[in-house]
C-alpha cells in the first residue's frame, strides 16, 4: 500500500507544488511576525470561532441541520480528536486504528462516575483524562515494540476489545448504554454558560476552549527535546536511538498523550448527549479521525483541522443528498488523496518524509523502509 | 587503554545465529576495521555494540564498564556513537537539523563545545557547511555519508562506530572518505570502522579482524594483512 501510495506521490508532485509553495511562504510570514502579533491573531481566531453558531452562518454551512449542534458534534468532537490522534500518527509517527477507544474510555467515565457516584463534570475531567492515558500507557508498554503495520492491528483490537467490554459490562450498562448523564455546572445565569438540554452553544464554546488549550499544548510539546525525538523515530527509529533518543519511552509518551486528549474529548461529549450506548464508539470513528488527520496533513496543525473540518461538515452539508452523500463525501476523499497524497496542507518535513516513503499516516513498517534501501544501493553498484 | 572489549558475543536473529562468539577488543586511539564478506556478522557487530541488538550470550565492556545490557540511548552518553549505514540520517530534517540530532544527549552547559563541533564538522566537510538548509533526504549518497559521521561526530564520542563508510560512493569520495577518518582519528577519536573494500580500510587502520559467518577467522596488524597471500586473495580481489 505504501508502495503504490509513495508512487503516486512522485507522479503528481508537480501538480501540488504552487499550493505547497504558499503553503510555505505563509507560515514562514505567520513564524516571522513578533510574539504579540502572533498572540492577537490566534485571539481572532478564537473569537471567529466563538462567533461561528450564528444563525446567519448556519443558514450557509448547514441548511438541513441545526448548525450550532453540529459544531459541538460532529465538527468540535472531531477536531478535538484528531489533535490528540495528530501527536500519535502525525509527530511521532505511529499508526493507531483503534484511537476511538480513548474516546470510549472518556465517555464511560464521566458515565459512570457521574450517574452512579454522582461527581460533577469538573471532577470527573482530570479523572477520565488520566484514566485515558494510563490505558495508553498500558497498550503501549507491550505493543510498542511493535512496529508499523503489525502496529496498526493490535490497536486496531484495542479499540473493538474496548467496545466489546463495554457492550458486556454491567457497570456499564451493557448494550443499553448509561443515561442520566450529568451536564456540567451552570456559571451563574450567563445563557452562554447554561449547560442545559436545549441550547448546544455553551458546549461548544466549552470545546473551543478545550482545543485551544490541546493546541498550545502540542505545540510547546512539538518544539520540545520530546518533540525533536518524536520527529527523529518518526523518520528512521534506529538511527534515533543511536543518537541517544529514548525511543521506547517517547513513544509510550506519544501514546499517552493522545489518549488523554481522546479521553478529554470523550469526558465532553458525554457530558452534553445525557446517554451513551457502546454504538456510539464504533470501529468507524477510529477510521474517520485518522482520514481527518491524513487528509488535512499529517504532523500540521492547521492542517489536521481543516480536515476534521471538512471530514465533519461535509456529510452533513450534503444531507439533502440523502444516502447518496456517503457515496459523494468517499469519492471526495478519493480524489483528494490521488492530488494531494500529502494532505491538504502537508507539515515541511513531512512532505520531504512522504516523497521517501517513511514517516506515519500509512504503513510504516522497517521492513518496508530496508526493502527500499536495498532497491536503491542496488541501483547505485 | 582497552576501550572497547567485546568477548565470546552471540547474537541471534530469531533462530537464525548471526554471531557465533565474537571476541574483539578497540584500544584508545586507535583505528581498528572488521572486514569481512556480505552476511558475515559485521553489521550486526556493529548493531550489537550500539545496542540495537540484544545480546545472546558473551560480553560488551566499554571504559570498564559492562554495557551488555545497556539501552543504545544510554550507550551515547558514554561517549559511543554510530554512524549507520548507507542513508541512516534523517531524510525529512535539513543537515544543521540532522547535526542537532547527533548533539541530542548533550547538556545546556555543553552548548560552547557543541558549537565547536559544529565548527569542526563542518571544516571537515565543507561540504555539508554550503549545505546547511538542504533537507537531508534530497542530497546525493556521498554527501549523505558525510552527514551521517559528521552527526555521529556532534556527539562528541570517544569511540566513533563506521559502518560500510564507502559504500556506494565513487572511487574519488571513498579516497575522500577514509583520508577524512584519518584525520578524525589523529584528533583524537578512536574509530570501529566495518567496511567492504578492505584494501582502503586496511591502509588506514592500526589492527584488522577478519570475520567469517560470524566468527573471527584471523586479527593481525592491518599492515600485516595486507601483505597477508590468502587475504588477498580472499578480501582484495587479487
Amino acid at each position: 500500500m505504501s508502495m503504490s501510495t509513495s508512487r503516486i506521490s512522485h507522479s503528481y508532485r508537480s501538480a501540488k507544488v504552487p499550493i505547497q509553495k504558499a503553503n510555505d511562504t505563509m507560515r514562514q510570514r505567520w513564524r516571522g511576525l513578533p510574539f504579540p502579533v502572533r498572540v492577537l491573531g490566534y485571539i481572532v481566531l478564537i473569537g471567529v470561532a466563538m462567533l461561528l453558531p450564528a444563525q446567519s452562518i448556519g443558514n450557509i454551512m448547514a441548511p438541513q441541520s441545526d448548525w450550532p449542534t453540529i459544531l459541538f458534534y460532529p465538527i468540535g468532537s472531531y477536531i478535538l480528536l484528531a489533535l490528540g490522534l495528530n501527536v500519535v500518527v502525525g509527530l511521532a509517527g505511529m499508526l493507531d486504528l483503534g484511537y476511538v477507544a480513548f474516546f470510549a474510555i472518556g465517555g464511560y467515565t464521566m458515565a459512570v462516575l457521574g450517574v452512579n457516584y454522582n461527581w460533577t463534570f469538573w471532577e470527573i475531567l482530570p479523572v477520565g483524562i488520566a484514566v485515558a492515558a494510563l490505558s495508553g500507557v498500558i497498550l503501549g508498554a507491550p505493543t510498542l515494540r511493535l512496529r508499523g503495520d503489525y502496529l496498526a492491528i493490535v490497536t486496531l483490537g484495542f479499540g473493538e476489545i474496548i467496545q466489546r467490554v463495554v457492550n458486556n459490562l454491567s457497570v456499564t450498562g451493557g448494550p443499553t448504554g448509561i443515561s442520566g448523564i450529568p451536564h456540567p455546572p451552570s456559571v451563574g445565569s450567563l445563557s452562554f454558560l447554561t449547560y442545559g438540554v436545549l441550547d448546544p452553544r455553551p458546549y461548544y464554546y466549552l470545546e473551543v476552549v478545550m482545543i485551544a488549550i490541546v493546541i498550545f499544548f502540542s505545540i510547546r510539546l512539538e518544539n520540545s527535546r520530546v518533540g525533536r525525538g518524536w520527529v527523529a523515530l518518526r523518520e528512521d527509529e534506529d538511527a534515533a536511538e543511536i543518537m541517544g533518543v529514548p525511543t521506547f519511552t517517547f513513544k509510550i509518551w506519544a501514546f499517552a498523550i493522545g489518549a488523554s486528549v481522546g479521553g478529554l474529548s470523550g469526558v465532553v461529549y458525554a457530558s452534553k448527549v445525557i446517554a451513551i450506548t457502546p454504538e456510539n464508539y464504533p470501529l468507524l470513528l477510529s477510521v474517520l479521525i485518522l482520514v481527518c488527520v491524513v487528509l488535512g496533513g499529517s504532523g500540521n496543525r492547521a492542517g489536521v483541522i481543516l480536515g476534521a473540518f471538512l471530514v465533519a461538515w461535509l456529510p452533513e452539508r450534503f444531507r439533502g443528498l440523502a444516502n447518496y452523500r456517503i457515496l459523494f463525501f468517499g469519492a471526495m476523499l478519493v480524489i483528494m488523496m490521488i492530488f494531494r497524497p500529502g494532505g491538504l496542507l502537508p507539515a515541511r518535513r513531512r512532505a520531504s518524509e512522504f516523497a521517501h516513503g517513511i514517516g506515519g499516516g500509512q504503513p510504516l513498517g522497517g521492513e518496508i523502509q530496508s526493502g527500499q534501501f536495498e532497491e536503491d544501493e542496488e541501483g547505485e553498484k | 587503554m582497552q576501550l572497547l572489549e567485546i568477548k565470546d558475543l552471540e547474537v541471534f536473529y530469531g533462530k537464525i545465529q548471526a554471531l557465533r562468539g565474537i571476541s574483539v577488543y578497540v584500544n584508545s586511539g586507535e583505528i581498528v576495521s572488521l572486514i569481512g564478506a556480505n552476511g558475515a556478522g559485521k553489521t550486526t557487530t556493529l548493531k550489537t555494540i550500539s545496542g540495537l541488538r540484544k545480546v545472546h550470550s558473551g560480553s560488551i565492556t566499554f571504559k570498564g564498564e559492562d554495557i551488555t545490557n545497556m539501552v543504545g540511548h544510554k550507550r551515547v552518553q558514554l561517549g559511543l556513537c554510530q554512524a549507520p549505514e548507507g542513508r541512516g540520517i534523517f531524510p525529512g530534517m535539513t543537515v544543521v537539523e540532522n547535526l542537532e540530532m547527533g548533539a541530542y544527549t548533550r547538556k545546556k552547559s555543553d552548548a560552547d563545545k557543541v558549537k565547536e563541533d559544529f565548527e569542526r564538522v563542518f571544516s571537515l566537510f565543507p561540504r555539508l557547511n554550503e549545505r546547511r538548509k538542504q533537507v537531508a533526504g534530497t542530497m546525493s549518497g556521498g554527501e549523505q555519508q558525510m552527514l551521517a559521521i559528521g552527526r555521529a561526530l556532534m556527539a562528541s564520542p570517544e569511540l566513533l562506530l563506521l559502518d560500510e563508510p564507502s559504500m556506494g560512493l565513487a572511487p574519488m569520495l571513498v579516497s575522500q572518505i577514509f583520508d577524512i577518518i584519518q584525520e578524525i582519528n589523529r584528533q583524537g577519536t578512536t574509530v570501529l570502522v566495518v567496511e567492504q573494500n578492505a584494501t582502503k580500510a586496511l591502509s588506514i587502520s592500526n589492527r584488522a579482524y577478519v570475520l567469517e559467518t560470524g566468527t573471527v577467522t584471523r586479527s593481525a596488524d592491518a599492515r600485516e594483512l595486507l601483505e597477508d597471500d590468502s587475504i588477498r586473495k580472499a578480501y582484495l580481489g587479487e
